[in-house]
């Protein structure tokens, strides 16, 4: 066993294969890049191909290997389902998938799994079936879970190394450039495929929207692409981005932006040429409206809103308050629109998102972060990836990258939801250890690291209830009690990597 | 200095988020619902979350006010788990007579007395509602030692009166006048009726400043949204907090004197002057303005 600085005990044998966390920035060290095996096309050779199964004959992938897709399809994502079914049929076996996530329309993969199809996942997130599916015990290796930031340095330094990345693509030429906001099924940012597209030794580009050479703007250029599939439907726009993202009118969630909103207007970061990221829950959504009101009353403009977009940050810009958009990932229709029509609103990949071995990633620059968690304990430590029952259900995502790259992180969560306590003694998985995490924002009030005194001081006159976060803990605890130990089995099915590639928790079965 | 009452929040006693988070969004009291907002088949469900609520959370920086369901139609049971369960104020629904007054304040007295409670710790008020009503407000509003306050109920009101609601209000006029003078003649709150369109803010805004002006209190509201619009339209301007803190300046330093009378900037200070100052003050501190 080791014992992390988180305290979390890390069995010898993946302890030993992957290190223990031990520090934020410990390992940001020089590397070697990743190399991949190039297939030079000639002027007369064609990429396109008729089938997924055509392509996976001419990928000549076979047991053992690694294959990738991106999640930016999110629940409308057809892709994975139909080459996972297709491998299945021909029998290949053994096979590494290196998602970027998985949501729960990606529940047909417990069959690949059971039947021996899929034998190792890396993934940033697990939802609800496939996740409680994990959790059960069904996969002999367990899955190792990646923040996006650490799956871009996975990549680049060949932790993950892709034989063959299987690509959704809005729209596609016939020569393999693709982008993501025109087509039938339009995403916006391609932010995490382009990761993959760069270090895979084979890229196949499936699009249902062939368009004519050359597809412009190229989002990944036909230099990174072998083939192209044409298919009747990559996804479902519906599930793929809503309209707009509403503004909650939960006034708990209303409460609770209203605060963080007070805290970052009231911190010295809020000046011209200040920047924010907001996730797209319901609370931290809302944050930018609030704040939006304080820019324009104390005339501060941000110099870029970093994601993660949503429509709030598109409205923002619009508006003049913020001067770029830097994208890498967009949560709805009006942000995927805003980037085919907006030269301020720029598209990045993944490694230039949260790397922590990239060559300086725009987090780095990033003043203030508006997070989410399921659980945060009182040493700030922060859990998105298990419920409070031990089960592998959030995902990883931009959390412990931002948090430990930006000037200010802000965790916004109610104390409680329903009858589960969100402050607690210790998490059920530690995902972003407590170092990295700043701020808490609740319905009640804040609570401030301690390891952060000029945070302390600098919101001593703030008109925000103040606690401790024992206290908040202490309030949570008198409406639900104290949770009871989760019983867990003895089998590891999730490894917690830290952005460096360092365990910062396992999750065993339940 | 008696408490303020600017907004009053309906809380549905059924649904236990809602009794959880009720006391966040800064209303100066809290209304559990047992009555409208409870189907029939949640009423004994509503009863026992509310008093459960009552033990469980703390509610101190609130006023705790329950509308019960009529006598006859298990008031009875509903008053004696809230007056158990320590609530502050008891409101009797579509009150019509003095009459109905006095029967509850006797089950409160009954149970009061069953548990070892001092008689008269649980505060009454009443929802007027209909045109029987308002007409008997002045008697009302006297029945009982308990009595902390009147309020309107505008909805079954109109009905009654034969007319719905309007933006100007002019239908409400005649009530809310007399409501309010039968609440100062006896002493205790006036409370306005809710604003039910709640995406209305510019609406909601009108109705309060209007209210304000007659002089009532506060409204009863329905959204935690509409608590910071009216809270505001009742937080005085800084030359009032100002010109309050002169005033209660002058009386201490007369009082230190032992003058009787003083006057602030050449106005003469007397009993009503000193009693809005002081007013003004409890109104900008609870809307957290600097006042010391």
């Amino acid at each position: 066993m080791g014992i992390n600085q988180v305290n979390r005990d890390i069995p010898t044998k993946y302890a030993d294969q992957y290190g223990v966390y031990d520090g934020e920035f410990t390992n940001v060290k020089p590397f070697e890049a990743a190399t991949k095996h190039v297939q030079p096309v000639k002027p007369n050779e064609t990429k396109l191909l008729a089938s997924i199964h055509d392509a996976i004959v001419k990928t000549g992938l076979k047991d053992g290997m690694t294959i990738s897709f991106h999640h930016h399809f999110r629940e409308g994502d057809f892709v994975m389902n139909m080459v996972l079914d297709e491998i299945a049929k021909m029998g290949i076996k053994d096979l590494s998938i290196a998602p970027s996530s998985i949501a729960n329309v990606h529940a047909p993969l417990i069959d690949h799994i059971k039947n021996g199809v899929v034998t190792n996942i890396t993934s940033s997130g697990l939802r609800d079936k496939v996740g409680a599916a994990i959790s059960s015990g069904i996969m002999a290796n367990p899955v190792v879970i990646r923040s996006h930031g650490g799956r871009a340095r996975a990549i680049a330094s060949g932790d993950i190394h892709i034989d063959v990345a299987f690509l959704g693509a809005p729209s596609a030429d016939a020569y393999g450039n693709i982008n993501g906001t025109k087509g039938k099924a339009t995403c916006g940012s391609l932010g995490y495929a382009m990761v993959d597209a760069k270090y895979a030794d084979q890229v196949v580009a499936v699009t249902d929207t062939l368009v004519p050479y050359p597809n412009t703007p190229i989002s990944i250029p036909q230099t990174d692409v072998d083939y192209v599939v044409q298919v009747d439907a990559i996804g479902d726009p519906d599930g793929i981005a809503k309209g707009a993202t509403r503004f909650t009118k939960n006034p708990k969630e209303l409460l609770i932006a209203e605060y963080a909103a007070k805290v970052i207007t009231a911190s010295s970061y809020f000046k011209n040429g200040f920047s924010f990221q907001t996730g797209s829950g319901g609370a931290a959504l809302a944050v930018s409206r609030f704040m939006r009101q304080a820019m324009i009353d104390q005339d501060v403009k941000a110099s870029f809103a970093l994601g993660g977009i949503t429509n709030a940050m598109v409205e923002l810009q619009k508006e003049g308050l913020v001067d770029k958009l830097i994208d890498v990932q967009d949560f709805d229709h009006p942000s995927a629109v805003s980037l085919a029509d907006n030269p301020d609103h720029y598209e990045i990949d993944a490694n230039m998102y949260a790397s922590p071995l990239s060559k300086g990633a725009v987090i780095n620059q990033l003043d203030v972060a508006i997070l989410s968690a399921l659980e945060v304990d009182t040493d700030f430590n922060v859990n998105v990836i298990t419920g409070s029952d031990g089960v592998l259900r959030g995902a990883s995502g931009g959390h412990s990258d931002t948090s430990a790259a930006c000037k200010m992180s802000m965790v916004v969560a109610p104390i409680v939801r329903g009858r589960i306590p969100t402050i607690v003694d210790e998490v059920t998985t530690v995902v972003t250890p407590g170092a990295s995490v700043d701020v808490i924002v609740t319905e009640l009030g804040i609570a401030i690291n301690p390891n952060r005194p000029d945070l302390i001081k600098m919101f001593k006159s703030l008109k925000v209830p103040q606690f401790t976060i024992e206290e908040l803990r202490d309030k949570a605890y008198a409406i639900t009690g104290v949770p009871a130990k989760i019983h867990y089995g003895d089998q590891v099915v999730a490894l917690i990597e830290y952005r460096d590639g360092h365990l910062i928790d396992v999750v065993k079965n339940v | 200095m008696e408490r303020l009452r600017r907004t009053m929040m309906f809380v549905p006693g059924a649904n236990p988020a809602m009794l959880r988070d009720a006391v966040l969004y800064g209303a100066d009291a809290i209304m559990f619902d047992l009555e409208d907002a409870v189907s029939l088949k949640e009423k004994d469900t509503a009863r026992v979350l509310v008093y459960s609520a009552l033990k469980t959370f703390d509610y101190s920086s609130v006023e705790t006010v329950v509308r019960v369901n009529a006598l006859s139609a298990g008031g009875r049971q509903d008053i004696e788990a809230m007056v158990l369960g320590g609530i502050n104020v008891v409101r009797l629904p579509k009150t019509e007579t003095a009459q109905d007054i006095v029967d509850v304040d006797e089950v409160i007295t009954a149970v009061e007395k069953k548990y070892g409670i001092p008689v008269g710790t649980t505060n009454m008020m009443a929802a007027i509602e209909s045109a029987e009503g308002v007409l008997n407000a002045r008697e009302i509003a006297k029945a009982s030692p308990r009595m902390i306050g009147i309020a309107l109920g505008a909805e079954d009101y109109v009905t009654s009166q034969k007319t719905k609601r309007y933006a100007d209000g002019a239908e409400l006029s005649f009530a809310r006048n007399y409501i309010l003078h039968s609440a100062r003649a006896a002493g205790i709150a006036a409370i306005d009726t809710v604003y039910s369109d709640v995406d209305n803010e510019a609406g909601l805004r009108r109705e309060t400043e209007l209210i304000k002006q007659l002089g009532f209190d506060g409204k009863s509201v329905i959204n935690p949204r509409q608590i910071p619009v009216i809270n505001g339209i009742y937080a005085p301007t800084v030359e009032e907090v100002q010109k309050a803190r002169e005033v209660m300046a002058g009386i201490r330093e007369a009082e230190a004197k032992g003058s009787g009378v003083i006057a602030v900037d050449g106005q003469m200070v007397d009993k009503p002057i000193v009693e809005r100052a002081e007013r003004v003050l409890a109104l900008a501190k609870a809307t957290n303005m600097e006042v010391d």
